[in-house]
């Protein structure tokens, strides 16, 4: 695997901080689908079931590999 | 070339010069090496929303697991709630189907017309009551209106119609023989 690309402390302020808004994002859409879930199915519609629950399972994993990339990043510094 | 972070320690020198652990909390939690603490403490951030986003998950999955235990039950047998001469034409009585607790309400509309609700507000579960002279469901917690023939919200803040028991009238008996659910 290709080593990652060092940045300079003033371009991963951005990057990190765009990362976060975008994490943040994303588990409000989160929250979201589990709020509407929840009322389809206790309305009865069970229809929305399976595909909030894959929605969710791939913000979540966006989510781990933008926490892996963070990770990543801090670990090798220009 | 990358260089490898050093050790907090090594960069962020107290004052008194004694290791971070032993500073007090408020020195721990405010680095002297600002910018690490920053990093830190957006990295952390994030590692705690992924935490957040992994218990979503979790929580979809769980109303999956319902879902499917809801799909695998057996539908409710038929139970006999009352006969034709309880009631008169306007008339109503509470029964419990298809558990005890999941209380429902038979109206008699007509000379031979029976309808059947879940009795709990789709809203908050607070117990609707049936005013037939009007034509409707009352639920008097926050003022929800249900139409007595169909269930439909006529207004207020419920979301969903009332749950309608399919009933069976055999001889003079009426019997419960199911529930129907419905989104509209």
């Amino acid at each position: 695997m290709a080593a990652p690309r060092t940045f300079s402390r003033s371009q991963r302020g951005p990057i990190v901080t765009g990362m976060l808004a975008f994490v943040l994002i994303l588990v409000v859409l989160q929250l979201w689908l589990l709020t509407a879930t929840m009322n389809a199915y206790l309305g009865g519609d069970d229809s929305l079931v399976w595909p909030a629950a894959l929605a969710s399972v791939a913000c979540f994993l966006l989510n781990a590999g933008l926490l892996r990339y963070l990770r990543r990043m801090e670990k090798t510094r220009a | 070339m990358a260089t490898p972070i050093p050790e907090r320690e090594s960069i962020s020198l107290p004052p008194d010069g004694r290791p971070m652990r032993d500073q007090p909390a408020w020195r721990r939690d405010f680095p002297i090496d600002w910018p690490l603490d920053h990093d830190v403490e957006r990295r952390d951030f994030v590692k705690f929303l992924t935490l957040t986003s992994f218990a979503f998950v979790v929580g979809q999955f769980w109303i999956t697991g319902q879902s499917w235990l809801r799909g695998r039950a057996l539908p409710p047998g038929a139970q006999r709630i009352a006969s034709t001469n309880d009631l008169q034409v306007g008339g109503s009585l509470v029964f419990e189907y298809p558990a005890r607790h999941d209380t429902c309400v038979l109206v008699r509309v007509a000379e031979a017309d029976y309808v059947a609700f879940s009795q709990k507000c789709t809203h908050l579960s607070c117990a609707v009551i049936p005013k037939p002279e009007e034509g409707v469901f009352h639920c008097p917690c926050h003022e929800g209106l249900f139409d007595l023939r169909t269930g439909r919200v006529l207004a207020g803040p419920p979301p969903r119609p009332l749950p309608r028991i399919a009933i069976e009238i055999q001889g003079t008996d009426i019997y419960a023989v199911g529930v129907e659910t419905s989104m509209i």
